[in-house]
Formats: structure tokens, sequence, C-alpha cells
């Protein structure tokens, strides 16, 4: 599959060490104790400067660039950043030989330097990865690209080094599509949005006109699947983020609801509703082909496939109350999976294929928490007066999900936040959003 | 031997009936002034009316699509008031409360709209004149977090088309 941004870049290996390294950071279990990393800023001589700031209006995008890497690591909750201020050796002399002996005197143990020129329109940027405690570099990448795109070779950069110290790839070169929320709770305002991963770049892809929920990436395209309540009919959308083109998916004669792509981006799974009872649905992009996947009087709703496409988990009723349920993708076979006191919603699988992510509700809170695809091993690892829907980061360590706080008798009080989590509990932490924001939807990596 | 079992069983439905009052007074306290039955709102603070005596609206219990009788017979004056005027077609919108999961509440609200239209069919009114919309948890009526208010939001309406 070929996306296009990948034209713009044109990334080549300068070097490539496979050596054994001494630093490695075990993301299987909560990181208590971060790895300390230096990211020195990239050096950027006079001339370029002078080109960042007629093409970018930003002084020293090297700076900037390396703020963008720093912010990444910290948030991943695996790196401590150190402080700049103690930094004892210049960007350009440490980035062509550290001096290891003085990063090593404040604690670093790992070290990222680079450079970054502007001419001619053109930005490249080459940075290296170096590991202190062995006194080696560990990794050196260029990139060249459009000035616009500094913070994107910010995300890349993290996304490499990420990848070169935990041995799993990435999650930041990556966007999140949402719905921001403003007004009371009884006329709510709702608009689909579009931003970076750490918050940057925030684009709204309506106007607010009609409520709008849940939107959904396609895993292999700039598309969003979504349910609009345009002409007071609500149906699940196709939206093209590129062109800002969209269509009604299916001719269905009533609601359609809670809509995914399947792994491969060719099918839309969801719900559709009719005389009081919902069953999912699937339909082909390509030839329009509609098929029925479940026939059950209860609800069946939330549908969410396996990587490999060959399972669908999914939220039904037919026990008496909301449970989560998988079956093969013909929809044979249906099998209930939760099993713990209370109510089970909203599940999804993991890109990693193991785990199943949910909302439960039990006693009057609700957890996000997840479980393995039998049902066994629950784990619940967040809990809160109201939260739901997670989705996953593309690599499976993270997710995101929506938090709404109680109100008054007044209804003031209230409000609705995006938040994270780690796979082992731990780092939890709110995702800055310009209004309030529910129903978050993690993107693939944009570049591999 | 009979005199202490009498004797315990005394006391035990004097415990019995002194924990039924405690949760007859905790009851009457939660529901607030007798708005609430069980978890099903029966004030009329929201509702609003399609004609003289005839209530827009019917209420449900958490996770329920069952009519009440007094949601029955709000219906049935519905669907009187409809015969006598059979040229209106009405629209029926189905609510759930803010604490539940958003897809399944969208489908919750679709199950109790269809109660009542089913209802309102079973009274001679036309299918073809009653269509559904459900908004899941999205318009709420009342803003408050606390049982009262969920129980007011709980709620399919039935609006005048035309």
């Amino acid at each position: 599959m070929i996306r296009i941004f990948n034209l713009f870049f044109i990334i080549f290996f300068l070097l490539s060490s496979k050596a054994y390294s001494l630093i490695e950071i075990d993301i299987t279990r909560g990181n208590l104790d971060p790895l300390p990393i230096a990211v020195s800023p990239l050096f950027q001589d006079d001339n370029s400067k002078r080109n960042s700031i007629n093409e970018l209006k930003i002084e020293n995008v090297g700076s900037e660039i390396s703020l963008v890497v720093e912010n990444n690591l910290k948030i991943s909750g695996l790196f401590n950043p150190l402080s700049k201020e103690a930094f004892l050796q210049k960007p350009d002399i440490a980035h062509l030989k550290p001096r290891f002996e003085d990063w090593a005197l404040i604690k670093a143990q790992a070290l990222i330097t680079g450079k970054v020129t502007i001419e001619d329109k053109k930005l490249k940027v080459e940075f290296r990865l170096w590991d202190i405690l062995a006194g080696r570099e560990m990794m050196a990448l260029a990139f060249t690209t459009v000035p616009g795109n500094w913070r994107r070779v910010g995300h890349i950069i993290s996304d490499k080094v990420y990848e070169r110290l935990t041995g799993e790839k990435g999650y930041f070169d990556t966007r999140i599509i949402y719905v921001s929320e403003e007004g009371p709770k009884t006329a709510r305002v709702k608009k689909l949005a579009i931003m970076d991963q750490d918050g940057f770049n925030t684009k709204y892809l309506t106007l607010g006109n009609e409520l709008v929920l849940t939107p959904r990436f396609n895993p292999t395209s700039q598309m969003v699947t979504y349910l609009s309540y345009f002409k007071n009919l609500p149906r699940v959308y196709l939206l093209d983020i590129e062109t800002g083109t969209q269509e009604v998916v299916g001719d269905f004669p009533g609601m359609t609801f809670a809509p995914r792509f399947s792994p491969d981006g060719k099918k839309i799974i969801m719900s559709f509703a009719k005389d009081g009872n919902s069953d999912i649905y699937t339909m082909d992009l390509e030839n329009r082909i509609v098929e029925r996947i479940t026939n059950h009087p209860s609800i069946d709703t939330s549908p969410s496939y396996s990587p490999d496409s060959q399972f669908i988990t999914f939220n039904s009723d037919r026990s008496g109350f909301q449970q989560i349920y998988v079956m093969k993708s013909d929809g044979s076979n249906v099998k209930r999976i939760s099993f713990g006191k209370g109510l089970y919603g909203t599940p999804v699988w993991s890109p990693r294929g193991d785990l199943i992510a949910f909302t439960k509700l039990h006693k009057g809170k609700f957890y996000i928490g997840v479980m393995r695809t039998d049902g066994s091993g629950e784990r619940l690892l967040t809990e809160n007066y109201y939260q739901e829907a997670p989705s996953w980061s593309p690599n499976g360590r993270v997710l995101i999900f929506y938090r709404e706080t109680k109100s008054n008798d007044k209804g003031e009080g209230f409000s609705a936040k995006l938040w994270s989590i780690d796979l082992t509990g731990y780092n939890e932490r709110q995702v800055q959003t310009e209004m309030d924001a529910s129903d978050p939807s993690w993107s693939s990596l944009l570049s591999n | 031997m009979n005199f202490s079992k009498s004797f315990r069983n005394t006391f035990l439905v004097i415990l019995l009936s002194l924990i039924v009052s405690a949760c007859a007074t905790k009851k009457t306290t939660t529901t607030v002034e007798g708005q609430m039955q069980g978890d099903v709102y029966t004030g009329t603070d929201t509702v609003k009316y399609l004609a003289d005596g005839v209530p827009d609206r019917v209420f449900f219990a958490t996770n329920e699509s069952i009519l009440t009788t007094k949601s029955r017979d709000t219906l049935r004056k519905q669907a009187n008031w409809l015969r006598e005027n059979s040229s209106i077609n009405v629209v029926v919108e189905g609510h759930a409360d803010e604490r539940g999961t958003r897809e399944y509440n969208l489908a919750l609200g679709e199950r109790r709209a269809n109660a009542a239209k089913d209802y309102l069919i079973t009274y001679g009114i036309s299918a073809d004149r009653i269509s559904v919309i459900s908004y899941g948890k999205e318009r709420p009526v009342d803003s408050g977090s606390n049982p009262l208010s969920w129980s007011k939001n709980r709620r399919s309406v039935t609006v005048k088309a035309n």
C-alpha cells in the first residue's frame, strides 16, 4: 500500500549499527524507572536559520524538532528526557562526536543529536542515537521533506528511537480523530476534529450543524467512517479527510451506527437497527455488497474485527445484559467471553491480536480494561465516574478513551476529555484538546 | 424452649420490620417526593403535551424498554388523539440516560422508541404515520448526574412530524 505522504520523504540510512548495545527498555511491565535520555537541540547554521524564519516564521526549527521528540518520549512514560541546562557539549560538536564521559556525568544513558538545514524550500534533517554507556552510535538517519512537515520529522525521529530502544514500533507519527464538544449538556454541539497524536495541528472537519458521533480511522488510508444525523437520519458515513468528500454507506431503511473498518480497510462493519432490533452487517466498499452477520432479537452492536479478519468481537445483550461476544467473521460460532460481575461494552480487538479492550460498568463505576480473546485474564486498567470507548495505539501498547465528569443537580461541572493509559495500567494522562472531546480513534502510523 | 423460639421469632419479626421500614424510608428519600417508582420517573416536570390531556412522553427503567402501566395509559391517550387527528404524523424519539456506552444507548433508544410505536399500532394507528429516531444519550432533558435526572432522560417522546 502506498501512502501519499511517503512521496514527500526520502528516507535513507547513513549508517545502521545493529551491534549489541547496553541499553534496552522492557515495555511489557509498568516502567517506574524511565530511561534517562538527553535530546540535544538539532544544530542549525545561520544560513538555515534565516531560511527557517522566511519559510516557517520559526527562528530555530532544530530546537523545535528536538522539543517535539522530547515531549513524545516523555509522554510515553518510558523515557526521562534530561534538562537541557545540564548539557555540557554544543549541539554541532556532539552530533559529530559526543564526549561520552560528559553525558554520563549527567546520568544520560542515551543521547539524540542532529543537524537541520533549510535550502531551496527543502528541510533536511539528520539525527543520531548514541549509547552513552557503550560509547557508540546506535542509529543514524536522514530525511528530506518540505519545511512545513517539521513536526512530523520530530514524530518520525521519536518513532525510530522508540523502536530502536524498545524493539517495538512506535506510535508518534499518528493522528487522533475525535468528536469535539461544546455547549450545555442538553444541546451539545459536536464536530469531527483531527489532530496529531500530541495534540497539535487540530483541524475541524464538520461545522457542528448536525450531530456526529464515533469516527474511526481506516487502518490503511486517510478515510474515516462515522455516524452523522444529517437531515435527522442517523446513518454511517464515509469521509475522505484529504479531499473532504463524503458519502452515506449503503442504503438502509433505518439507523446504521457503530461503524468500524475491516483490517484491510475494504469493508465497513456496523449495526443496523430496525423495528427495535439491532444486528451487525458489513458492506464491501468496492462492490457495495451488504452482508448480514448476526440475526438475533437482542441488541448486537460495537463490532470490531480481529487483525487477521477471521473473527469479530461485539457487544450483545442476548444474555439479558450487555456482554462481550466473539464469533467467526461469517457470524458462526458465537461465544460469550465476558463473565465477570457487571456490564461490558465497546470491545475492540488489539492490533497485536492477543487482547480485547473494553468498557465495564460495575456498581456505578466505569472501567477500561483488557482481557484475552477467550475472555480469560481480565485486567482493569482504570476506574472512574464515567469513561468508555478505548481505541488502541497502532503498536497495541497504549489505549486512548474519553472520560466525563459528574454534573451537579444544575448540570454544572460537566466535562468530557480524552485520556490515555498504557496497557500496563501505568502512565495515565490527559490528552490535550482545544475543546471538550470524546470518541477518540487512533490512526495507523502515517509513515513506516 | 418454646418460649425462647417464639421470642426469637418475635425478635426476628421486629428486626425484619425495622429493616423493611429502614428500606422504605431510604426509598422515599432517594425517590424525591414520589417522583420515581422503582427507578421509573413518574413526575411531570419535563412532560409537554401533544394536546390537552395528552402527554408527549413515557419513561423507562434502567436498561429496559418495557412499558409500565402508566406508560401504556399515556400511549392510549396518544393513540386516541392520533385517531381523531388522522392527518397528523408523528416521530417517536427514543432516549437513554448518560450511564451507558454510547453505541449500546443508540440501540436502546431505538428499542424504546419502537416499544412506544408498537403499542400505538396495537391501538389502530397505521405504522406509516409513525417514524422513529434514536438519540441514545445525546439529547438529555435534565443535565444533572443523579438518579432523578437520569430517570427523566430514559424516555420516548412522541413529536408531531407535520
